[in-house]
């Protein structure tokens, strides 16, 4: 049988005076990884922080339940408590408190239990490898003075410790090199590893989903999906790019 | 994160909002301060004949003095009933049954022992705490460090030396509260650390503060001589119980040639009190003032140290944070004064205000004429937790020569939606998501503290925090 984790039926949002979604309809099922393409402006990322609940967007119509729930009754940490991610464009920097220490309360927070510091440690300490990156960052305070790539791959890293159900990476790809691309690739790819781990990727880049297993491809156009296919979509859209569907939409 | 959260979770601010009782009418004298109740005082403290002229000489330039017209309103002080401020103890039994259940819970969860309690709320047993005291003292005495209640050093050998220093810094003439201070000081604490010995231990007046009349009208007079080193810290982090609301202290500190003194403050007066507190210091040649200074607590504070650096080479360091939550209006900041050459100063505060607080930021900095090749920083960042509460920052500059190397760099803020949503994402509450932010950005100061009283501050701010929503 089928699971679903997430159905959203006719979702419209946006700011206060400019609406963005336009009528979404979304299903992802259990250990499903979608991938969110379109062109720049057609509500991408918005859609990513309705489901996270980023409070800049009001939600005027349509409905989500998350594993059954009603999603928009939810705050933003019960939530995060319920087991969605998202891995944020721009992480914040927030001086005080080591990327180490913040994960640790971070995971204590999501799963009600304590910790256990040296499993824990090593965990992280085994993540940053993957992620190629020094096991110094685990000290360094959370986000501060790390680079563009750094701050993704800090996300990817939080993703992998905090072993969400549901896992939104909200252009993750954008601003790094190719090398960048391939590891934080790896590391989603060893969230993949386990089965009921269920993926929203954003990304206007084929690149990052070279590696990864993909089930379901939708292309978003002025606040509407207008196509929804198998990963063989992808390497149309990176063919001939998102020229016909921008005329369905006018 | 997880463990103070369990310890504090449940603490409510309101533990901090004492009431002071007006409505009783046995303790209200209605008329002002005369010259018999300061002979009164001076005769039950047994002072030398020198103070008794010098309180006398105080309470006239005090009748003389108008209040100041400059700072947050303080009309809720009655000086006709100045009295009331000045013998607060009169016919009053305190005891700790009288103090309120829930200032009894705050020193419990801040983890206060039992016996410091008592004398936190002003009911302390005094052996308690002068025990402690007394170790220290007999510790840092093999050096031949003074460390004593200024009273009884009055009399003592160092009497001569208290005298020659003894509100020469802070003159009465300063301003009405200065010379209030002049006329009725009671307790405090004087250190002398002699010639080139270095005081390993911060001292602490911590365990001072159940003197009789201390924590609001206490002196403090520190002189470290030249090449001298000491730490010295002042007060403690949980809230002080004081039936009367006015803490009129001074703070005189003396740095001689080539030494150094850090002077740490942690303030976190009942949230009736009205903190008009006068702190300053002279710093000789090639010496260094280094001030921490952390003000939470009270109704009204009005608190700038002064620095007057006198010296060629002296140096001045300043690193503050106010915190201003719900009815508060706190008016902190710092002066310098430099005054030779070479001379430098370096300020870095950070200000919080929440829940309708007001927070201001005020500095001076003077270059005199003769400061040559002086240099002077000043960085102020302020953080508004939400969009009732009020920053200001009002710095004055009056730079003399033009062989100055000055900056000021001020910055105001609020708590970004963006940072909240971010760290709610990761499971964080709305409340822990704006206290961890408001530590982070608090981190500069308690950095500079030593580790338990960076802990506390950041218990402090935690508590302080809770309930800023809704």
């Amino acid at each position: 049988m089928e699971e679903k984790l997430l159905v959203i039926k006719n979702l419209r949002s946006g700011l206060e005076d400019k609406e963005i979604l336009k009528g979404i309809d979304l299903e992802i099922g259990k250990g499903e990884t979608h991938v969110i393409m379109g062109p720049n402006g057609a509500g991408k990322s918005t859609l990513g922080n309705v489901i996270m609940g980023n409070p800049v967007y009001t939600v005027t119509a349509g409905t989500a339940e998350y594993c059954g729930e009603d999603l928009f009754e939810m705050s933003v940490s019960e939530r995060a408590k319920k087991g969605i991610f998202m891995s944020f464009q721009n992480p914040i920097e927030v001086p005080g408190i080591s990327l180490e220490n913040f994960l640790r309360s971070a995971s204590e927070e999501v799963t009600g239990e304590r910790v256990r510091i040296w499993p824990f440690h090593k965990e992280i300490e085994k993540n940053l490898g993957i992620l190629d990156m020094d096991g110094a960052y685990a000290d360094r305070d959370l986000n501060v003075g790390f680079s563009g790539g750094e701050k993704k791959k800090a996300e990817i890293l939080q993703l992998m410790m905090l072993k969400p159900k549901l896992a939104i990476l909200d252009e993750t790809d954008s601003g790094l090199d190719v090398d960048a691309v391939k590891t934080v690739s790896g590391g989603i790819r060893e969230y993949q590893k386990d089965a009921d781990a269920s993926l929203l990727i954003i990304t206007h880049n084929a690149a990052i989903l070279e590696s990864l297993r993909v089930d379901k491809v939708h292309v978003i156009v002025d606040g509407r999906i207008v196509e929804t296919k198998g990963p063989e979509l992808i390497d149309e859209i990176v063919k001939d790019g998102f020229a016909k569907y921008e005329e369905q939409g006018e | 994160m997880k463990d103070e959260k369990t310890v504090i979770e449940d603490v409510n601010r309101e533990f901090y909002d004492f009431r002071f009782e007006e409505g009783d009418d046995v303790f209200r004298v209605s008329e002002g301060l005369t010259e018999a109740i300061v002979s009164e005082i001076s005769r039950e403290k047994n002072d030398p004949d020198w103070m008794r002229e010098f309180r006398l000489r105080s309470l006239e330039i005090y009748k003389r003095t108008d209040m100041p017209d400059w700072g947050p309103p303080i009309d809720g002080l009655n000086m006709d009933n100045i009295v009331t401020y000045v013998r607060p103890n009169a016919g009053m039994k305190a005891s700790w049954e009288d103090v309120p259940d829930d200032i009894k819970t705050t020193f419990e969860r801040l983890g206060i022992p039992e016996a410091e309690r008592k004398s936190l709320a002003g009911v302390g047993a005094q052996y308690d705490s002068e025990l402690v005291y007394h170790n220290v003292k007999k510790e840092v005495a093999e050096k031949g460090v003074i460390y004593t209640d200024i009273e009884s050093a009055l009399h003592g050998e160092y009497g001569e030396m208290i005298r020659a220093h003894f509100m020469k810094l802070v003159p009465p003439q300063d301003h009405k509260f200065a010379a209030l201070h002049g006329a009725v000081w009671s307790g405090g604490s004087f250190v002398y650390v002699p010639r080139g010995v270095s005081v390993e231990i911060p001292l602490q007046s911590y365990f001072r503060l159940n003197a009789p009349g201390a924590g609001q009208f206490e002196h403090t007079l520190i002189i470290v001589d030249e090449g001298a080193d000491l730490h010295f810290i002042e007060g403690c982090s949980a809230p002080k119980y004081n039936v009367a609301n006015l803490h009129a202290g001074c703070v005189e500190l003396f740095v001689g040639r080539n030494a150094r003194l850090r002077y740490s403050t942690i303030e976190n007066w009942s949230k009736n009190m009205y903190n008009l507190n006068t702190k300053r210091a002279l710093v000789e040649e090639g010496g260094k003032i280094e001030w921490v200074s952390g003000s939470f607590g009270s109704h009204t504070s009005y608190l700038y140290p002064m620095s007057i650096l006198n010296g060629r080479g002296a140096r001045s360091e300043f690193t503050g944070i106010t915190f201003a939550g719900h009815g508060q209006n706190l008016d902190t900041g710092c002066k310098i004064v430099h005054n030779a050459p070479e001379t430098s100063s370096y300020v870095n505060t950070r200000s919080i205000s929440k829940s309708g607080g007001i927070s201001t930021f005020r500095s001076s900095v003077v270059v005199n004429k003769n400061a040559e090749n002086s240099k002077s920083s000043v960085s102020c960042q302020s953080l508004m937790v939400d969009s009732e509460s009020r920053s200001d920052t009002i710095p004055a500059m009056d730079i003399k020569t033009d062989k100055a190397d000055i900056g000021h760099e001020a910055k105001i803020g609020r708590i970004s939606d963006d940072a909240v949503f971010y760290l709610m994402s990761r499971g964080l509450s709305e409340e822990n998501a704006k206290a961890l932010i408001v530590s982070g950005f608090a981190e500069n100061v308690s950095k500079e503290l030593p580790l338990e009283y960076a802990v506390e501050m950041n218990n402090l701010i935690r508590i302080e925090m809770k309930g800023a929503i809704g």
